[in-house]
């Protein structure tokens, strides 16, 4: 019989966010959204900003993740994310205030401004991780 | 002879240096350990991602990668990475030393240099000097999002063919009392050895292996950066924890010089009192 749970680890370039058993994973892929389960074939994909799902034996963990690299090998999944945060640790208020910003800039701002691309990047960063914490919390 | 009332100012001058000195030693300590921790949390990405990186460039045509493209050096950019703040020994000055001993050897082999100068001791250095400045950076916390924005400009600098070589003048933490200074070429990025047992596994790519190895050699350059700025910040503090300490060394010799000195003109004043009272008295026998 083969093992029961695969091996994830998430990595960020400041710190690994999380490592532990898990039966499935669910991430983001830039060419669609895919799951891992055990035996899955080796497998190297771009992931797009968004959500990933962990489900382990006690219970389902949410992460956002704003693009990065998924790598599956052997019962391992490795996700190098550029970054990575649990729904636990994100702050609705934090991210909420942080959408207004962004958003007001993005009125200022022209659409060729320099600066647009990236307050749209974070826009788009904040929303997912409240629609991460929202799927979260529904899901408790 | 400075009056005693001097010297009790000195002394006690001294002694708050002392205490400032020390207490920069002791935040330096803290901070050299947060800032290691930060290195050794940053390794198993960079691991990871060379890994991938390597195990990409067996399988794809690398040479048409824009990043990889050498072309004839004519245009180079020098990456500085200083600190934001000074009182770090001889910390900047050796890095400044030599890239400017960089910039005047090669002055005639490249139809242009410019600089990329992070930390804000590196912006204040080049401030009047005569050389040309492509960006300045400050860096407060060290952070990947600094990093990225940084190699995100010259990663379009170097694919648009604004230049054609890139390096990075940076200090290497090795031990609070030892800095390495490296001089890494980081663009074109050198084609790299790939060793046997890299090639054993079969992977499935997602999108395509060429998309993937344009993802990932920013990517690296990124990782390169950011690992750079945390060496730098580290070696920072290592530089600024030991000139502290031998700061407070010297203050405490300074202060016990001091002590000396105002002892002796202490005893001087009280004996020439005693010998006035003396005389005054055998005067009055006359």
């Amino acid at each position: 019989m083969a093992e029961e749970y695969m091996q994830l680890d998430v990595v960020t370039p400041e710190k690994a966010v999380l490592s532990r058993k898990a039966f499935e994973v669910v991430a983001p892929g830039s060419m669609g959204e895919f799951g891992v389960l055990i035996g899955h074939t080796p497998f190297l994909t771009t992931l797009k900003p968004g959500q990933i799902i962990v489900r382990t034996e006690d219970r389902d963990i949410y992460i956002a993740v704003g693009g990065g690299f998924a790598e599956v090998i052997s019962n391992r999944v490795i996700i190098l994310a550029e970054t990575a945060d649990m729904a636990e640790d994100i702050k609705a208020d934090e991210v909420k205030a942080d959408i207004e910003q962004a958003s007001e800039k993005l009125r200022q701002l022209g659409r060729d401004d320099p600066e647009h691309d990236k307050w749209e990047k974070r826009l788009h960063r904040a929303e997912i991780k409240l629609r991460v914490l929202e799927n979260w919390e529904k899901s408790k | 002879m400075p009056s005693l009332k001097d010297l009790r100012k000195r002394i006690n001058s001294v002694k708050k240096t002392r205490q400032i000195t020390s207490a920069m030693r002791m935040v330096a300590a803290a901070k050299l350990r947060r800032a290691q921790a930060d290195i050794i949390a940053a390794r198993p990405y960079a691991i990871k991602t060379s890994e991938v990186l390597v195990s990409l460039v067996t399988r794809t045509n690398p040479d048409m990668h824009p990043l990889l493209r050498v072309r004839e050096p004519k245009r180079a950019v020098l990456v500085v990475i200083a600190s934001d703040r000074g009182l770090c020994g001889s910390f900047n000055q050796n890095l400044f030393r030599r890239a400017d001993a960089f910039l005047k050897e090669n002055r005639d082999k490249y139809e242009d240099l410019s600089l990329v100068l992070i930390g804000k001791r590196a912006g204040d250095y080049y401030k009047r000097r005569d050389v040309k400045k492509r960006a300045t950076y400050v860096i407060g916390k060290p952070s990947y999002a600094l990093a990225s924005e940084i190699s995100d400009d010259l990663i379009k600098g170097y694919v648009n063919a604004e230049y054609d070589e890139l390096t990075i003048y940076f200090n290497e933490f090795r031990s609070a009392m030892t800095q390495i200074m490296h001089e890494d070429r980081v663009l074109p990025v050198e084609p790299m050895e790939v060793e046997d047992d890299m090639m054993n596994v079969e992977y499935l790519y997602e999108p395509s292996e060429d998309v993937l190895l344009e993802a990932l050699l920013p990517l690296s350059l990124k990782i390169f950066m950011y690992r750079a700025l945390l060496e730098s910040a580290a070696s920072e503090h290592g530089a600024r924890m030991t000139a502290m300490e031998s700061a407070s060394k010297n203050a405490g010799e300074v202060i016990g010089k001091l002590n000396i000195k105002y002892n002796r003109a202490r005893q001087a004043a009280i004996t020439t009192e005693l010998m006035e009272v003396v005389g005054g008295a055998e005067a009055l026998k006359g």
